[in-house]
């Protein structure tokens, strides 16, 4: 650290090295005697002075203590435990952690193997995609919006209105959906009724399961996944809008050649950020609509790795577990690194 | 909001496409009023349903407010199993926010200051687990072996302190000019009497932000609550909830006949608004604040 007090000493050991450098041969030894004790003693230096800057920090590490030891309990623990993943693991009482036998990749292959596989990792694209290509449009459409309504209650009220949901809990939200769908009991099903036809079970048919998750997904998400489009929109040049107006655009062509180019950067990094976490499919979502009836087109690894655990099939869940977590930190590492290449903005 | 359509500088003479376009906002604003109403409205109103009601679940929406009943909302008040969730609820979420805050407030103010010797160290030591996630077992696993199982605070304790939720507030924190730092320094004041006195003035937005988060996470939490607690006495809203709503609740913590006369969908409906109750109270409130402090976050990117 080329700081504090010693700057003086850090000069004179590079001018003892360029002097060394271009010094007759007979002087050498003397100067190099020189400079080894000016380097202890710079040494000497800089550990007084991290010592001194320690010191002065004391009370930011006396506050970082108690967290520390919660992640190295709650955060760093798990990863300890994951070896079990290669173990054959039975119950924490009869085996422990480490008493399994080390059965090294045997779960993997047996995870990859099994018939569910592909379907698993079918329905997680399936979701992530899904959600992907319908929410993101639809928050940005939300966005441009809510910025280009000129009924000032509506706006509010819509604003207001359309990040609720988010807060409400996917528990919440299939009681919501029940009185919307159930066979039963569901309003869309009158619906159908009234124009003559025959009421569905939307929840427990195959068919239209993908289509709930999806739809019920943007209906609770994108008015909180707009407010970091609003928050851009808010940040564009009024002088620009004005500048167009006086050349003649039309609202529609403010619109394409302002507003959206102007958020380019910012959908970009929101959608590279959604690539990061594409295997995150929406575990609390789907564990809360499906049910057996639907497990061939609701069952993503995540609800798969609950169930696991639920059941006790420990070591299975958990190499399932770390196979996500593998391609999750990858694709989050590649979506950071494009992010910053193409935007100059990352997550760390 | 930004205003738009009204500028000073120039006079804006509205053409027919303009005329177009503000309609086809203003349509589809409408539209998405009501798609966002309808749901909501419709459990209410079926949440209020009378007992000798009849007719479709569509005219029920439209049933007029004098002819509610609120029985299905006395039967719940009126229901231990319920009262104890919704007490469970709270606890959990009180417990949480208060322990959650107290880690992640002093990690967050830690990590913002600079010059700190080995910070780089601790920050990559933090980012690892994050980055990295091995799934439920392994913290299912934790939580057995310290005999949590079956303790409230096994709900929250586990993301007690959420990494995303500590860069938020680090990142506002790191917003604040470091020369109010100094100078306190200079003047005598060390770094816990900067963070109280200084910092965390300055920072309400941001801490009743990820306060607000926080707060939802745990009372909305059920994958947790579902493993760590088979107690049926420990049981929170969330679990019950899908109980009443699946139908599996009468054998277990309700009696059969524990709602009296009210119609079981209303039950059902009126137990899904109660639990939404307190996100739409503390809603508004925190509002204000939440706009501020989410975009202090996001913006910087």
């Amino acid at each position: 650290m080329r700081t504090g007090k010693n700057y003086l000493l850090y000069a004179e050991v590079d001018d003892l090295k360029k002097r060394l450098k271009d010094c007759p041969p007979e002087s050498r030894d003397a100067l190099s005697k020189q400079l080894k004790e000016k380097k202890t003693q710079l040494r000497k230096a800089e550990n007084r002075f991290l010592l001194a800057e320690m010191n002065r920090h004391k009370y930011i590490y006396f506050m970082l203590l108690i967290p520390v030891v919660y992640y190295f309990i709650f955060k760093y623990i798990p990863l300890w435990n994951a070896q079990i993943a290669f173990r054959d693991f039975i119950s924490l009482k009869r085996t422990g952690i480490t008493g399994g036998t080390w059965v090294g990749l045997e779960n993997f292959k047996t995870f990859i193997n099994s018939y569910y596989f592909w379907s698993l990792i079918r329905n997680t694209l399936m979701y992530s995609f899904g959600k992907l290509l319908v929410s993101l449009p639809l928050s940005i459409l939300l966005a441009i919006a809510i910025y280009e309504c000129t009924h000032k209650a509506l706006r509010k009220v819509v604003q207001t209105l359309s990040y609720l949901p988010h807060f409400l809990s996917w528990v919440i939200m299939y009681g919501i959906l029940l009185a919307l769908l159930s066979p039963s009991e569901g309003i869309f099903n009158d619906i159908i009724k009234l124009f003559g036809g025959t009421p569905r079970g939307f929840l427990t048919d195959t068919t239209a399961f993908p289509f709930i998750v999806i739809l019920s997904d943007a209906w609770k998400e994108i008015g909180w996944s707009a407010i970091i489009f609003i928050a851009a929109l808010m940040g564009i040049d009024g002088s620009l809008f004005e500048a167009a107006i006086v050349e003649g655009a039309n609202s529609w062509q403010r619109v394409r050649y302002i507003t959206l180019p102007s958020i380019k950067p910012v959908i970009v990094i929101v959608l590279l950020m959604k690539i990061g976490t594409i295997l995150d499919a929406g575990f609390n979502q789907l564990y809360m609509l499906y049910s057996p009836a639907v497990y061939s087109v609701g069952d993503i690894i995540d609800t798969w790795v609950y169930r696991g655990t639920i059941e006790g099939r420990f070591s299975l869940a958990t190499a399932a577990g770390i196979f996500k977590g593998v391609i999750g930190m990858t694709l989050l590492f590649v979506s950071n690194w494009a992010s910053r290449k193409f935007t100059e903005s990352s997550l760390f | 909001m930004a205003k738009k359509n009204t500028y000073n500088s120039v006079a804006v003479r509205a053409t027919a496409a303009d005329k177009v376009f503000n309609i086809c906002v203003t349509i589809f604003m409408v539209l998405l009023l009501l798609i966002l109403i309808v749901p909501i409205w419709s459990t209410i109103a079926l949440s209020f349903r009378p007992a000798n009601y009849i007719g479709s679940y569509l005219e029920g929406m439209f049933l007029a407010p004098w002819k509610w009943s609120t029985g299905a909302y006395a039967a719940l008040l009126g229901n231990q199993g319920f009262l104890r969730a919704f007490w469970n609820s709270i606890k959990i979420m009180a417990m949480g926010v208060a322990t959650a805050l107290f880690l992640t407030v002093p990690m967050a103010y830690a990590l913002s200051v600079k010059g700190v010797p080995g910070k780089k160290w601790i920050t990559i030591f933090i980012m690892i687990p994050y980055v990295f996630n091995v799934g439920v077992v392994p913290t299912y696993l934790l939580i057995s072996s310290l005999g949590l199982t079956n303790h409230l605070p096994s709900v929250f304790l586990p993301v007690a302190i959420s990494t995303y939720n500590m860069i938020i507030m680090r990142q506002f924190f790191e917003g604040i000019p470091n020369d109010l730092r100094e100078s306190a320094f200079i003047d005598g004041c060390n770094d816990l009497q900067i963070m109280f006195k200084i910092i965390l003035p300055l920072s309400k937005a941001i801490i009743m932000t990820v306060a607000l988060y926080y707060a939802v996470s745990f009372w909305n939490d059920y994958m947790r609550s579902l493993l760590y607690l088979q107690k049926s006495a420990l049981k929170p809203l969330p679990l019950l909830l899908r109980d009443i709503l699946i139908g599996t609740s009468m054998n277990d913590n309700l009696e059969a006949n524990a709602f009296g006369t009210a119609p079981i969908e209303a039950i059902k409906a009126a137990s899904v608004f109660i639990s939404a109750i307190p996100m739409i109270i503390a809603y508004p409130f925190i509002q204000r604040y939440f706009t501020k402090g989410t975009l202090a976050g996001s913006v910087k990117g």
